[in-house]
């Protein structure tokens, strides 16, 4: 594998199409500059990531998943997020039995003003997923 | 899989898919080689065309599309560029036209998402924009027709906050012929307008041009007025709100008192009147908000009366109701008008400039009620200290805007409201020496630069810098410590009287109704529109609106305009009667679903329930396509259209390559 320096990080990040969806287009709008390491999936609710999703993202080689959706009581179907992150406590449980870092794993609530926020979010992740390297899940081959 | 869907696929027809990567001009061009991306894209399964347009969203940009549907039979289009949330419906409309369903249209955001956050990484850029482009492949590929469904408009409107934003929306609409339920916490509408002495750039007296207004609105006889009311509850969606309102109990019978003020002589309790004259002069237990007021009744303040019964005996008309409870009301409206207004910035617990420490340190909101000749102090400006005329004044611009220690936002109004009561001193007491204490006066707008001009005119000083260190010496007055950056001169400027020129922030008692409607809150507290420029009074949420300083902070006539174009966004649905909704809602497969009813309490709306034979239904009319009961189900049996697990997956999956792209 490529030296840690020059490796980039393939991060998924799904995100809820009314709070962190936003918040990645704000982070645009305000130009601030991110590590190519991201590929946002939009969802329309946080509620809508499926654990299945996620689990398929680590098998398919992602060095990190993002779980994002708008801040506690600003969900826009009420209470989404109240179960993603009810949720989250069993995803923290997969990574563990997958055999994966907790580093590989984040949750985070970010309104669609939050651009910087976002920005900081994806630049802190990938400078982490940077330091422990590829995921030993990653199929061989696999960029 | 259902028999339906079984059918569909046998038929399903080969896949043609179009795809459409914009270059912006140089906004995505300028990162993204977009041939290279046009290129790569035309290689994979399923595509028929790439092509890459100057402008994708512009008429001929669409034509291509339109034109590539028709001429190359595609049945599904992709289109990389900017980001749905602006531009989706355009393209949804666009492949519409063209007689495709506009479900079989996807989009790939490669703007914000990559071209803007890559600048200078075009290598990068261009193969972050390629994976994301064969991701949107993958999920065109297994996209769905659906259709979205045509729902009735209830033809009222609700408008909250009644200050001068609200009144005008609720009257454009009211005008327009719809009814308007104008619900207003306080107990008289015109929010901070009335307290306010002059308004610039004319000087005009503000209740001499507001009061007239709130007379008109009351009369209105489309607009009924609920005042000392709160939002409590919204549900439903755009055409179709159910809204619950508390009116909170007066103790005092509106219908009866006709706000004679006999109560208010009688009641012996009194106490400082912070709700209208920010703490100068006092009120009564019971008490008519002010002269002006709409509705003009009065009120009694429970927490301080004393029960003694004086109103009542006092009040010929029997209005007094020591027993009344708050009541409730139910509202069915089509869409909703936010004009919740603003706080103005407190001083108080950091002190700023001495405020709350020394007695003659106030703020431009105090200033308005001294000044004003209906004010506690009949117009007559004096000192805290000793009730003493000020011979020396001076204003600080910028009290909590453009401060990193508060706001960083400029408020806009405070450099002309200082301008203007900078001006009133001068011309009620000519002898008075006024400063005004500034980083930069910011006067845009029609007639503002002269109003500044004039007050150039009239011998007030202006000093380019603000205060360092402000004490108080042994009578009360004020010492700023002030250099002047123009010249360089650094001076203790004994003052009289200061004025912080306080901007204006996001009321904390407003994010209770911004949360229960579900508006997004910007970086500066305010509520946040659906686009900077192009929709400034649009929410993200269909039917919902914002206007005034609700979405930040403006002067009278740009809060006024947005109140009108609150009513014509709003009226639109009105006037048209029928809405469409989003047809990404939730599907059962009932060949799988087991009945088991995990999901029915994951859905918010109450749309799932199990039937008396213990099978799943769903009412679509209340499914608003989040998704959360899809991921409870342990069947895989219940499905969100357009993001079904096999679509999403297919995503995930094109994330990633075995080979070099």
């Amino acid at each position: 594998m490529a030296d840690n320096n020059d490796w980039e990080p393939k991060i998924v990040a799904f995100c809820c199409n009314w709070c962190s969806y936003g918040g990645a287009d704000t982070a645009g709008m305000g130009r601030f500059q991110q590590p190519a390491s991201t590929r946002v999936i939009r969802v329309m609710c946080s509620g809508r990531i499926d654990p299945l999703h996620v689990y398929n993202a680590f098998l398919e080689g992602a060095d990190a998943v993002l779980v994002t959706g708008c801040h506690l009581g600003d969900c826009h179907y009420v209470n989404g997020n109240e179960k993603t992150e009810l949720k989250y406590q069993f995803l923290e449980e997969m990574v563990k039995q997958l055999g994966l870092e907790p580093e590989r794993l984040y949750l985070n609530w970010i309104s669609a003003s939050e651009g910087e926020r976002f920005a900081n979010f994806i630049n802190d992740v990938t400078a982490k997923v940077k330091e422990i390297g590829p995921s030993p899940l990653k199929p061989e081959g696999v960029s | 899989m259902t028999k339906q869907e079984a059918i569909t696929n046998e038929e399903a027809e080969e896949l043609r898919i179009g795809a459409f990567i914009c270059e912006c001009g140089v906004n995505i061009a300028g990162a993204v080689d977009c041939n290279a991306v046009a290129d790569y894209i035309s290689t994979l399964p399923n595509v028929t065309t790439a092509v890459v347009n100057k402008y994708t969203c512009s008429d001929a940009g669409q034509e291509e599309i339109k034109k590539a549907i028709k001429d190359l039979d595609l049945n599904r289009v992709l289109v990389a560029s900017c980001t749905p949330k602006t531009h989706e419906p355009i393209f949804r409309a666009c492949v519409e036209e063209a007689g495709l369903n506009p479900y079989l249209f996807e989009f790939v955001n490669i703007r914000e998402h990559c071209s803007w956050i890559h600048m200078w990484e075009k290598e990068d850029a261009t193969k972050k924009a390629k994976e994301l482009v064969r991701m949107g492949v993958a999920r065109a590929a297994l996209l769905e027709p659906l259709q979205s469904s045509e729902v009735p408009v209830t033809n009222k409107a609700l408008v909250i906050g009644a200050g001068v934003t609200g009144m005008q929306a609720a009257m454009d609409i009211g005008d327009m012929g719809f009814q308007v339920y104008l619900v207003e916490a306080g107990p008289s509408i015109g929010g901070k307008m009335a307290q306010l002495d002059k308004t610039f750039p004319t000087n005009d007296c503000s209740i001499c041009i507001l009061g007239p207004k709130m007379v008109e609105v009351n009369r209105n006889p489309n607009i009924e007025i609920m005042s000392y009311s709160e939002v409590e509850e919204v549900d439903g969606y755009v055409g179709n709100f159910d809204v619950k309102v508390k009116h909170k109990a007066r103790y005092v019978d509106i219908n009866l008192c006709s706000g004679c003020n006999s109560c208010v002589e009688k009641c012996p309790v009194e106490v400082p009147y912070w709700e209208f004259n920010e703490g100068i002069g006092t009120r009564k237990a019971v008490y008519v908000p002010f002269p002006q007021a709409v509705p003009l009744r009065a009120l009694i303040d429970k927490s301080i009366c004393i029960d003694c019964g004086a109103c009542s005996k006092a009040c010929e008309r029997g209005a007094i109701n020591m027993d009344q409870e708050d009541t409730f009301s139910e509202l069915e409206v089509g869409v909703i008008v936010v004009c919740v207004g603003y706080d103005v910035y407190d001083p108080e617990p950091n002190h700023d400039f001495g405020f709350g420490l020394y007695d003659n340190v106030i703020t431009t909101m105090e200033f308005e009620r001294l000044i004003n000749a209906s004010g506690p102090t009949m117009g007559k400006v004096v000192r805290p200290s000793d009730v003493v005329q000020p011979k020396r004044i001076g204003f600080v611009q910028c009290v909590g805007s453009r401060d990193v220690n508060s706001n960083i936002y400029c408020s806009s109004f405070c450099c002309m409201a200082s301008l203007k009561n900078a001006q009133l001193i001068k011309e009620k007491y000519p002898d008075t020496e006024v400063y005004i204490m500034y980083m930069d006066m910011r006067t845009p707008f029609r007639m503002y630069e002269e109003f500044y001009n004039r007050a150039r005119d009239m011998d007030i000083h202006f000093i380019r810098g603000r205060p360092a260190e402000v004490t108080e010496n042994e009578d009360k007055n004020i010492i700023a410590r002030i250099e002047d950056t123009l010249t360089n001169k650094i001076e203790n400027l004994e003052l009289d009287m200061m004025v912080l020129s306080v901007g204006a922030v996001s009321p904390e008692s407003t994010e209770k109704i911004r949360q229960i409607l579900k508006v997004s809150r910007a970086a500066d507290g305010f509520m946040m529109e659906a686009h900077p420029k192009l929709k400034p009074v649009d929410t993200t949420l269909d039917g919902i609106f914002i206007g005034g300083m609700t979405q930040g902070p403006k002067d009278i006539p740009y809060s006024i305009s947005q109140g009108s174009a609150c009513a014509a966004r709003a009226t639109r649905f009105l006037a048209q009667g029928k809405a469409l909704t989003e047809g990404i809602t939730i599907a059962v497969d009932e060949d799988i679903c087991v009945g088991c009813g995990v999901c029915v309490p994951m859905c918010p709306f109450q749309a799932l329930k199990m039937d008396d034979d213990g099978k799943l239904e769903i009412i679509k009319a209340l499914c608003k396509g989040c998704g959360t009961c899809a991921v409870a189900c342990p069947s895989g049996a219940l499905q969100q259209s357009h993001y079904k697990n096999n679509q999403i997956l297919a995503q995930v999956k094109e994330v990633f390559a075995y080979e070099e792209v």
